[in-house]
């Protein structure tokens, strides 16, 4: 479903990923390890269609589109979901709102009729369920004074409410306590089924005892210098990045 | 996403402006420029009283002694006012029974407009004073409004058949001598609406009433007059838009609100003149004088502007606070893209004691636009415990546009407590992308963003007014990002 083949990206003429190749097939669980500064968020910036980078090699196929052709809201309208690492605030803005326009959107792109409202809300209250989401966050403005927590927990909100078939989430361990971690984990979990896939960035180990992946790349330098199932996630946290390091120093 | 931007803002300048149309109905005017005789000239046309004409005659003697003002931030071009046409009327006289003796030409241009002279619209509770250049043409809902004793016609109506509240209340807020448009409004208005709400009584509908500009090269000069008895209470509604023309045309108005004992009166706006083409060619000057007089004690007038039309604005919507714990508020979005210059806000004059005064002001700039909040709040000697709170809120979008602030403040009685808080933002890029990534267009994410925004403000209109507001906003701001 989605197929990265020597993609390059820079930013300021500095080469971030220097030749990613990755492939992602249905009901997959891929986690992407590496140390800081190695690429990871460039990488799913630039799959998730950010200007900030350019492409300057390679290619990422998505059910057999060109990804790199696409704008950003396409993307999405093709089921890839990114979920921050920094979730942003919109004051003004409606969770209700913003999710109602975001869905109805999506539909318009796939031919199908909008959600009136009482639709949407009830696919609104479902989801809130499935993913453990506290009632009241949806009342507020998109992320505005949102805990760290919640704000993660809210982009797995989203990603319920789009239910995408690619979903890339960039460090959504990072600032989250034990009983968060695991209500984020546990709504992951629940969206996961035969027809989607899921890239997780992580530094730690600790989340991939929640989300159990099927394979573990390690990102060193712009490249996948390794990858193995999930038993590499514990080695990782073993013998920390040094060892990486260690082995592939130009 | 910066190239992104700027292929948009210039998609922007290419957008026309939707209520470009002219309506070819005979326009009976009189020859262009302006003297005493001019004045007398439209005077008997409207058959005036000799009151009305002394009144005239007095503002036009002083209006010639005057200048125009040049404080504010706004570049306006020299405006020949003997080029100007002071008086046309449509010649099909307006007394009318019903909707089939309306011209259908008429009919078809407010339909266009939306203007909810239909009969379903009665079911949507809206009573219509529609004024087409100077004449009213058409006012609904009288009877059910005489019913309860509310007065709601045109002005020229009032001055003939309720001549002692006219003379009582007309100036009483606005002078003629207040300022310069005033005045000129004072000697030639055409004409605009009367409201009288008698005590106690509560008005059951929205009043409403959309002018439009129509007739090449002539100047509209309206002027309403609100007047609210001891507890009552009233929302009036006024709603603008104007066909495409090269030549600038000058809107000078004039409202005033009277509030008596714990009346309060609801004003609210919509503004959607043509601001001109992309090159800043054309568009409508608009020197409003708008200002409400809080008689009573306990009462309370509340302005609300969704300004977003207009080549140059200069409005400045204001409340005299003069009975004791009366209440004066002010909520305002403007919006200017392209060329446009606004220079808008209030005066809050606190009079009386325990007066309060809340000012909201949310300006969107884009474009090359000049936009300023001007706002002054004074507190006189003797008003004990005055409270305001201004906020007044700047949104940028693109680096060629510009965003002002002023403030004044005049404080002479040290219980005052007055607050002023200030904000300038940008629409961020990551605020864009962040939309982007859930599968919403640019677009789509500036016009969530600024509804946003301006929320706070749109919340204060009538319902079916703020849908339209959002509308427009939408409209003047298409693809505009910043």
């Amino acid at each position: 479903m989605l197929e990265i083949k020597d993609l390059h990206a820079k930013i300021d003429d500095k080469e971030i990923l220097r030749g990613i190749n990755l492939t992602v097939k249905p009901g997959e669980v891929h986690a992407i390890m590496g140390p800081n500064g190695s690429g990871k968020s460039t990488l799913s910036s630039v799959l998730a269609g950010s200007e900030a980078f350019e492409v300057s090699e390679g290619s990422a196929s998505f059910y057999g589109k060109n990804l790199l052709d696409m704008p950003a809201e396409d993307r999405a309208r093709e089921g890839l979901f990114y979920s921050f690492q920094y979730p942003v605030e919109i004051p003004g803005v409606s969770m209700v709102n913003f999710m109602r326009t975001a869905v109805n959107e999506q539909r318009k792109y796939n031919n199908e009729k909008p959600y009136s409202a009482s639709e949407f809300l009830k696919l609104m209250r479902e989801k809130k369920k499935l993913v453990e989401i506290d009632s009241n966050l949806t009342n507020r403005s998109v992320n505005e004074g949102f805990s760290g927590g919640e704000k993660k927990k809210n982009e797995i909100f989203q990603m319920a409410m789009l239910q995408p078939k690619v979903s890339i989430l960039d460090e959504t361990d990072s600032g989250l306590d034990i009983d968060a971690l695991r209500i984020v984990a546990n709504g992951v979990n629940k969206l996961k089924n035969e027809n989607n896939a899921t890239i997780v960035i992580t530094h730690y180990q600790r989340l991939l005892d929640y989300i159990v992946p099927d394979y573990v790349h390690v990102l060193y330098k712009g490249r996948i210098v390794m990858s193995a199932g999930k038993e590499l996630a514990y080695e990782l946290e073993e013998k920390g990045y040094d060892w990486i390091k260690k082995q592939f120093e130009d | 996403m910066a190239e992104d931007q700027d292929k948009i803002l210039e998609e922007v300048t290419g957008n026309e402006y939707k209520y470009g149309f002219t309506t070819d109905i005979e326009t009976e005017t009189i020859p262009k420029g302006l003297n005493e005789d001019v004045v007398r000239l439209i005077s008997k046309k409207k058959n005036e009283p000799e009151w009305m004409l002394e009144f005239r005659l007095k503002a036009f003697r002083h209006w010639q002694g005057m200048k125009s003002p040049d404080w504010a931030k706004l570049n306006i071009p020299e405006i020949d006012f003997q080029d100007i046409i002071y008086y046309a009327a449509p010649k099909q006289k307006p007394k009318l029974d019903s909707m089939d003796e309306v011209d259908p030409e008429l009919k078809a241009t407010f339909d266009k407009l939306g203007i909810p002279l239909e009969e379903q619209k009665v079911l949507s509770g809206v009573a219509v004073d529609a004024v087409m250049d100077s004449v009213s043409v058409k006012t609904t809902f009288k009877e059910t409004l005489a019913e309860k004793g509310i007065i709601f016609c045109s002005f020229s109506e009032a001055v003939h058949e309720y001549p002692d509240l006219i003379k009582k209340y007309m100036g009483s807020v606005v002078p003629y001598t207040d300022n310069y448009f005033a005045a000129l409004n004072c000697a030639v208005f055409s004409d605009g609406s009367f409201v009288y709400i008698p005590k106690g009584v509560r008005c059951p509908i929205e009043l409403s009433t959309y002018f439009r500009i129509n007739a090449v090269n002539t100047g509209q000069f309206e002027r309403t007059l609100i007047v609210a008895d001891d507890d009552s209470y009233v929302s009036y509604l006024e709603g603008c838009t104007a066909p495409q023309r090269d030549e600038n045309q000058l809107h000078a108005a004039i409202v005033e609100i009277v509030a008596m004992e714990r009346a309060e009166v609801k004003y609210s706006t919509v503004q959607n003149w043509y601001p001109g083409d992309k090159n800043g060619v054309g568009g409508i000057y608009n020197f409003v004088t708008k200002r409400g007089l809080c008689k009573g004690d306990y009462s309370k007038i509340m302005w609300t502007q969704v300004e977003t039309g207009s080549a140059i604005t200069w409005k400045y919507p204001s409340c005299i606070l003069m009975g004791d714990h009366s209440a004066g508020e002010f909520y305002s979005v403007a919006v200017t893209n392209n060329h446009q210059q606004a220079d808008t806000g209030t005066k809050m004059i606190h009079i009386g004691k325990h007066t309060r005064s809340l000012i909201v002001s949310k300006g969107v700039s884009a474009g090359k636009s000049q936009n300023s909040y001007r706002g002054l709040v004074r507190v006189n000697k003797k008003a004990e415990n005055a409270r305001n709170f201004s906020q007044c809120d700047s949104l940028l979008m693109g680096d060629k546009c510009g965003a002002h602030t002023f403030p004044y403040l005049e404080i002479n009685n040290n219980t005052a407590v007055v607050e002023h808080e200030a904000t300038t933002s940008k629409i961020g890029d990551d605020q864009i992308f962040y939309c982007n990534t859930r599968g919403l267009s640019t677009e789509d994410a500036v016009g969530l963003i600024v509804n946003g925004y301006v929320k706070e403000v749109i919340n204060q209109l009538p319902m079916e007014f703020a849908v339209e507001a959002q509308k427009l906003l939408q409209i003047s701001l298409e693809g505009s990002v910043g």
